[in-house]
């Protein structure tokens, strides 16, 4: 590729950078908007804006390898008979049989079950290999009810009733035909080879006032033994946590617009919903008002990469957090030994994020059966398990460092911002300065 | 996001005991809508000029005395009660006239409804809280609207209950959720409409107030909602000697609407109606998606927008 | 025979005690009355006995379903019988929106008329409607026949997959991608089989049939107006 950018003579544009102007080709070209996978791409304030204020003598630090720093969570404690509790606060958020590759499915379930964490289904229902491997299960209850039946509602550790997720909050999911396997058809009821449109409202119930007709039939159905969780996109966060709540939920998954999607339009991933570290205040705020917060969980995801990032969601008044995204590079997604192979498609190692084109090298967002196999279940779990070891480890380590015995005691109070924007949204004060933007004068 | 219901007798015989067939009618809405309550009732006509409820969020709010003032400055209260936090008034006056004195003479005070026959009473609380301190049982009246409230975005408060007044005599309570109130809500504020609060059925019922007020009946402008309001909704009207249903096309939000030769009763859900006499034999059906239901003494009217 | 008073006990204990294996190895056969609209009833059932609801039942009534036959006397609320996957649902009365939605199986038999949405998202479940059908209905419809003797809505069968519609009234509108298909001997069987599985005496040569124009099972520049 030649490089202009030492060619003082040529100006791009900040309005048409060549980005913008390859997608208004590509739009006339072919007709479509673009559909890729991932979450937003866009650089939005983020937890990296943030600082711990490690203790020093006003507060006293734990020994790092000595005295205990706790991280066991229990959720759905407000009704379920029981709760599910996970050893770290770190879970897997759900990703569908369909969009990831039955091989992929069971190594999450492995790679969670070794540090005792739970795994999430999908849209696409659950798969035996899933179920057999994950020892703590939460079965995602969707729109589309794809793959949806009793048999596996009663099997799971946890319900997870998704109204929305960050990367296409108001949207519904899609799977292109490249996807739609035998299986994967069969499991959806759905013909072979389509273009799969899921629903982005539930069937049979819209608002929070019949959610919690919904919530309570689901109950009833698993005799009020499990947790039941309610995912939103985060957006009117305040306010769907508070309706949450309302309409009778264990727990509240809250993603952020950094989450990830097997496949959407890039239009929405990059143009809808808020970033994670502004959701959480608002989401800690409207349980704190009902005076539910720790009672009624609150799990963050969208963007959440090492131990620092779970640190600062906790503080902010998370319970727990899930990956998606940072779980499949875990797995071997996008590693630098398939780039010779992403560059053929177009893309580069670290970049590709056309995982509804079902081509992915590493056997991880796709249906291929030889490409799948690529995936060795058992090695990329152990991956898994290591880095949300190291996830742990670290997280710990931040919150030894202030003080505190359990990861919950993190508060927004040993938080400090390193700009302005971070400061507004995650509420905390301008490192050095006690000013919150917006909060005091 | 709330519960609603509406009773509507046809037999006057059933008159005085029309508190006791609706107070349960909305206490069974309670789960759909925890945060407050209200309703209208319509009865008690006054013809010789206007009938107000005031409100006060002072619970010693003199009541006598504003009678007294009111009386002085528009020759005579002809009647006027209290109800817990509300107070009833019967003069003849001018309704903008009315308004615009107690604006001035009586800051605090709200109108919560004005008519020859509505009352509007509403607080936040149980709908089992709210029937009770206005003694809702003991009511009587020709029909009655209510609203069980699950709050969205707006604020939990006596300004964002239900029912909203939309002119005299005429009020709306609202299931579901708006989604082109503000912009709306800034176009009626041009055109006049006064708004309290930011919530959207306030909006649906002003949108309401506008189009009346420009010479629509109300037919026509349920028609106007129907196209100019985006969203879920499904709204029960209660006019001075009528009744209306209407849902958005899609019609997510629930209804279910009872009719016998003595009432037509509509709710959210079934259970609302369960409890009223004769429902075993009633019909009951489930109102059509953009489709106004219009009922008036003069007997049932459907028709088709 | 046992019957289920929910004036006396609460809905908890009738869910519970019909999930309950040890209790249904020796009642097979269970009625419930005073139902009052209440929500929920029977839902989750797993085991081929029968309950019969005497009056009207509100949400999600017989709710995935599996295997057993209940027959509600009176109408329903919104989603009976959703997700059912086996078994037999019948209501007497009227449907409210959303009835058998999702559901992959079984027999769903609507004696009265069925509301808005009416087997939305269908996924192998039969549903025999004796009345009329309100609008939205089969919505993305997967797979199942519909069988409607009274009239059908407008966007009958919008963006539907395979479900197998058949109409013996008027249909207000088709949904996109929803197609009048030939009515041939083997849907003259199909639905003559369901007719009387349903216990309605219907002739089905009155009936049209409706289907996927399968135009929209890919995304292609021409089907944007669909979209």
């Amino acid at each position: 590729m030649t490089d202009y950018s030492s060619n003082p003579t040529l100006r791009e544009s900040a309005t048409y950078g060549r980005d913008v102007i390859h997608e208004i080709q590509r739009a006339a070209e072919t007709g479509i908007y673009d559909i890729r996978g991932w979450g937003a791409k866009r650089k939005v304030p983020h937890f990296d804006d943030l600082l711990f204020l490690g203790a020093s003598m006003s507060r006293y630090p734990l020994e790092g390898y000595r005295e205990k720093c706790d991280t066991r969570v229990t959720l759905g404690t407000r009704h379920a008979k029981k709760p599910l509790v996970i050893e770290t606060p770190v879970t897997i958020a759900g990703m569908s049989f369909g969009a990831l590759s039955a091989q992929a499915k069971e190594a999450l379930g492995r790679g969670a079950s070794e540090v005792g964490t739970s795994t999430t289904t999908g849209d696409g229902g659950m798969t035996a290999e899933e179920r057999g491997e994950s020892t703590k299960l939460v079965y995602q209850y969707l729109p589309s009810r794809y793959g949806m039946n009793p048999d596996d509602l009663r099997k799971a550790d946890a319900i997870e009733v998704v109204l929305g997720q960050g990367a296409k909050p108001g949207g519904g999911g899609m799977l292109l035909g490249q996807k739609i396997s035998d299986r994967v058809a069969q499991m959806r009821t759905l013909p072979k080879g389509i273009d799969q449109r899921s629903a982005c409202r539930h069937p049979d119930w819209t608002g929070p006032d019949d959610l919690a007709i919904k919530i309570a039939e689901l109950r009833e159905i698993t005799d009020w033994q499990v947790p039941i969780y309610i995912k939103v996109g985060a957006t009117r966060t305040y306010y769907d946590v508070k309706l949450a709540v309302k309409a009778g939920a264990d727990v509240v998954v809250l993603d952020g617009m950094q989450g990830g999607t097997a496949a959407t339009q890039e239009v929405f991933i990059e143009h809808v919903g808020i970033p994670t570290m502004a959701a959480i205040p608002q989401a800690a705020q409207a349980l704190q008002e009902m005076g539910v917060h720790r009672e009624v969980q609150l799990i963050v995801s969208g963007g959440i990469r090492n131990g620092a990032d779970v640190a600062k969601a906790i503080a902010l008044g998370a319970d727990a957090v899930a990956i998606g995204t940072a779980a499949l590079i875990a797995l071997g997604d996008n590693h630098p030994r398939y780039d010779e192979e992403y560059r053929q498609m177009g893309s580069a190692a670290g970049f590709y994020d056309d995982f509804q084109e079902g081509k992915c090298p590493a056997g991880i967002s796709t249906q291929d059966p030889e490409l799948s196999q690529r995936l060795d279940p058992v090695a990329a779990g152990k991956r898994l398990a290591n880095y949300l070891r190291v996830l742990t480890l670290e997280a710990q380590t931040l919150a030894r460092a202030c003080g505190k015995s359990h990861l919950h005691h993190l508060e927004p109070e040993d938080l400090v911002a390193l700009n302005v924007e971070a400061a507004a949204m995650a509420r905390v004060p301008l490192a050095g300065t006690d000013w919150v933007p917006g909060q005091r004068f | 996001m709330c519960g609603i219901v509406g009773l509507y007798l046809k037999n006057p015989s059933w008159e005085s005991r029309l508190g006791a067939l609706f107070e349960p009618m909305l206490v069974a809405m309670t789960e759909r809508g925890p945060d407050s309550a209200g309703f209208s009732i319509y009865g008690d006509e006054y013809d010789a000029g206007i009938k107000l409820t005031l409100q006060s969020d002072d619970a010693d709010y003199d009541w006598a005395n504003l009678a007294d003032r009111l009386g002085a400055a528009f020759a005579g209260v002809d009647d006027w009660y209290r109800n817990a936090s509300v107070a009833v008034f019967k003069l003849a006056a001018p309704e903008a006239e009315l308004r615009a004195w107690l604006a001035e003479q009586a800051p605090g005070v709200r109108v919560l409804s004005a008519g020859q026959s509505i009352e509007i009473l509403k607080g936040v609380g149980l709908p089992a809280t709210i029937a009770e301190r206005f003694n809702l049982k003991g009511m009587k009246g020709s029909h009655a609207i209510g609203h069980t409230r699950m709050a969205t975005e707006s604020a939990v408060t006596l300004q964002g209950s239900h029912p909203f007044s939309t002119g005299l005599d005429l009020c709306l309570v609202h299931n579901g959720s708006l989604s082109n109130h503000n912009r709306l809500r800034d176009k009626l504020r041009r055109e006049g409409i006064v708004f309290e609060t930011d919530n959207d059925s306030e909006v649906a019922a002003g949108y309401l107030t506008w189009r009346l007020a420009k010479g629509d009946s109300l037919s026509q402008a349920l028609k106007g909602a129907l196209k100019d309001l985006d969203g879920f909704f499904t709204f029960a009207i209660g006019t001075r000697d009528g009744f209306a249903v209407v849902r958005d096309p899609i019609s997510c939000k629930p209804a279910v609407i009872a009719e016998t030769e003595d009432y037509v009763a509509m709710a959210s859900e079934y259970r609302a109606l369960a409890g009223l006499p004769g429902i075993q034999h009633a019909r009951v059906w489930e109102p059509e998606p953009a489709t106004i239901y219009v009922w008036e003494h003069d007997g049932a009217k459907v028709e088709a927008a | 025979m046992k019957t289920v008073d929910l004036a006396e006990q609460s809905l908890r204990a009738l869910n519970q005690s019909l999930h309950d294996g040890e209790m249904l190895s020796d009642i097979r056969e269970w009625r419930v009355t005073n139902t009052d609209g209440a929500h929920n009833i029977a839902c989750g059932l797993n085991d081929d006995i029968s309950v019969d609801i005497d009056g009207h039942a509100g949400y999600y009534c017989a709710g995935m379903n599996q295997r057993a036959s209940v027959t509600v006397h009176g109408n329903v609320g919104v989603g009976v019988a959703e997700n059912m996957m086996s078994g037999t649902v019948r209501v007497t009365g009227d449907a409210s929106q959303s009835a058998g939605a999702t559901a992959h199986g079984g027999l769903l038999v609507i004696e009265g008329n069925a509301a808005a949405r009416c087997g939305i998202s269908m996924k192998g479940v039969d549903i025999v409607v004796k009345g009329n059908i309100g609008p939205m209905s089969a919505f993305m419809g997967q797979a199942g026949r519909l069988v409607v003797c009274g009239d059908a809505g407008d966007a009958l069968g919008d963006s539907i997959y395979e479900a197998r519609l058949y109409v013996k009234g008027r249909v207000g509108t088709l949904g996109a991608d929803c197609i009048e298909k030939p009515m041939r001997a083997e849907h003259q069987e199909e639905l003559a089989a369901l007719l009387e599985q349903a216990g309605i005496d219907e002739d089905p040569a009155d009936f049209r049939r409706y289907g996927s124009a399968r135009e929209l099972y890919h995304f292609k520049v021409d089907n944007a107006s669909a979209y």
